[in-house]
């Protein structure tokens, strides 16, 4: 009070952030707590790293043998027809849902019913909903096939809908004018505005369909994934090397596949 | 004179003729907010009418309320004798592709070819299959071209739409309401994005291809030299109400001020 009103309190310039410190203090103790749980110790890491170099040294070289490589070859086509049937079929259901779930073109409730659907679709990761599926229909390749449209139908449709919902309404104001019937609207003007952008979220889920149909595999789902779980069964890790080796030379031509589809469509 | 002639043998034929009544236009976008109050208007089949009057007055709306792309409160909205605001549906669609519409921001879809755009004109008479595979009838897309050759784009027809400047743009807008064939055609501000060269040119084929074809155009229009030059008839529009009706001979300083209030901005 005694104070002149004209002397300011000093200013601060970065005050102290107090409740990022709380969470920064309970996140170390938490990252503490959580690792004397579950027995992460330093002698157990060590021993951990030595089972590495044996695993890695009996990795060695790549098994090649004729049989094996048939083996491979088989796994490698029956994972490569559940990508692409996964894609192809998820892709085309993507669509319409998506449209559906397309706030500014569809009706609140089925938008709203869409959206809960996808939802649904994407709460789990491939790989649960592959298990799923192998307890639902079997082992083999169409519990990995289903397991992936339904990853597919969550991701693209998502993605449609966003996309959608961001294209300029002034085209289908226009288009509407002229007295087109609703498909007739989205056929002339949704769909240009949209399909570019379509074929991008496509060819990166044939991508990523090829790398999570070896996932699925693992599971029971079939195809190289199969292949290679039973290869670790049989402590063939020569041959697990193999496997991994083509399935990273497979993705990698997916990847440039699908740079050029995206190109030719922008 | 050909037009002309067209034009009163459909009059006295068995089509009625292309007369639009609209009686107590009221719309309220939300309760109580009321953007058209009670709205009577009568325009005859033919000839431009300009409507005039400030940003926000509820021109647009009027315009829209006609085909629908906006849904009036209440009133009526009867063109060739039927109630525009009861439709629904199918015969919705249906008078909508007898109303061509012109849009401020031409509203092309810009990934189509110019050509695709100009045959949107026949959606609401094409069947689903020939559009999804662009099979148009060849008298369809015959009149494209020509339409795209009047409209002086006749060059530009397999370009895609967001190629084009504005002026282009509006032109190919233009041809796109005249592929319906309509019965009368809506203008919601054509020239307002456009420089004034492109601006008098615009009009310029508007009043033309409306005049041959003897088809009625309503044009909401900012520009009032414009409404003067071109239209039969001036509308002028103020706080959602008809303040001035008639020639455009007729409008006079104090009627301008009527419609955009103010003063001093007219000297």
């Amino acid at each position: 009070m005694s104070a002149a009103p004209s002397v300011s309190p000093p200013r601060v310039a970065f005050p102290p952030n107090w409740p990022m410190r709380i969470v920064l203090v309970l996140l170390a103790a938490y990252v503490i707590y959580a690792g004397s749980i579950l027995d992460i110790t330093w002698p157990r890491f060590l021993q951990g790293l030595d089972h590495g170099r044996h695993f890695l040294i009996r990795m060695f070289p790549p098994n090649v043998a004729p049989d094996k490589l048939q083996l491979l070859r088989d796994g490698m086509i029956e994972s490569l027809q559940i990508a692409v049937l996964a894609t192809i079929f998820g892709v085309a259901l993507s669509l319409p849902l998506g449209f559906a779930a397309a706030r500014n073109l569809s009706v609140a409730p089925l938008a709203w019913g869409a959206r809960a659907f996808i939802a649904l679709f994407r709460s789990f990761h491939p790989v649960i909903v592959a298990i799923l599926f192998v307890k639902a229909v079997g082992f083999g390749a169409l519990a990995g096939v289903l397991a992936l449209i339904v990853a597919s139908m969550g991701f693209i449709s998502k993605l449609v809908a966003e996309a959608v919902e961001e294209m300029s309404m002034k085209q289908v104001e226009a288009v509407r004018a002229t007295g087109a019937s609703f498909l007739a609207v989205v056929v002339m003007s949704v769909l240009p505005q949209v399909i570019a952008r379509f074929i991008g979220f496509s060819s990166y889920q044939l991508d990523s369909n090829l790398r999570n149909s070896a996932l699925v595999g693992l599971v029971g789902g079939g195809g190289i994934g199969a292949t290679l779980f039973t290869a670790f069964q049989r402590f063939d890790y020569d041959f697990v090397l193999t496997i991994v080796l083509a399935i990273i030379a497979i993705v990698m031509v997916g990847e440039v596949i699908s740079g050029w589809t995206r190109r030719l469509f922008r | 004179m050909g037009a002309l002639a067209q034009g009163e043998v459909r009059a006295a034929g068995a089509v009625p003729p292309r007369l639009l009544v609209i009686k107590n236009l009221r719309k309220e976008y939300r309760a109580g907010i009321v953007v058209l109050k009670d709205v009577s208007l009568t325009i005859s089949g033919r000839g431009m009418t300009a409507i005039i009057g400030p940003s926000g007055t509820g021109k647009s709306t009027l315009i829209r309320c006609i085909n629908r792309l906006v849904d009036p409160t209440s009133g009526e909205i009867l063109f060739m004798g039927e109630d525009l605001a009861k439709l629904g549906g199918r015969e919705l669609r249906r008078a909508r592709r007898r109303i061509g519409m012109v849009f401020q921001e031409y509203n092309l879809v810009e990934r189509l070819s110019v050509i695709e755009n100009v045959l949107c004109g026949r959606l609401g008479y094409a069947p689903l299959w020939r559009i999804w595979l662009r099979k148009f009838v060849a008298e369809d897309v015959d009149s494209a071209f020509q339409l795209l050759d009047e409209v002086g784009l006749g060059d530009f027809a397999t370009q895609r739409a967001d190629q084009l400047s504005g002026g282009q743009r509006q032109r190919v807008g233009i041809a796109r309401a005249l592929m319906q064939e309509p019965d009368l055609m809506l203008a919601d501000e054509p020239t307002s994005s456009l420089d004034p060269k492109s601006s008098v040119e615009i009009m310029e084929l508007l009043a033309r291809q409306a005049g041959e074809r003897d088809i009625p155009v309503i044009v909401n229009i900012h520009n009032v030299e414009l409404a003067r030059r071109y239209a039969d008839r001036v509308i002028g529009m103020s706080k959602g109400g008809i303040v001035f009706d008639g020639p455009p001979q007729a409008l006079e300083d104090k009627h301008l001020l009527a419609i955009y209030g103010g003063e001093g901005w007219l000297d």
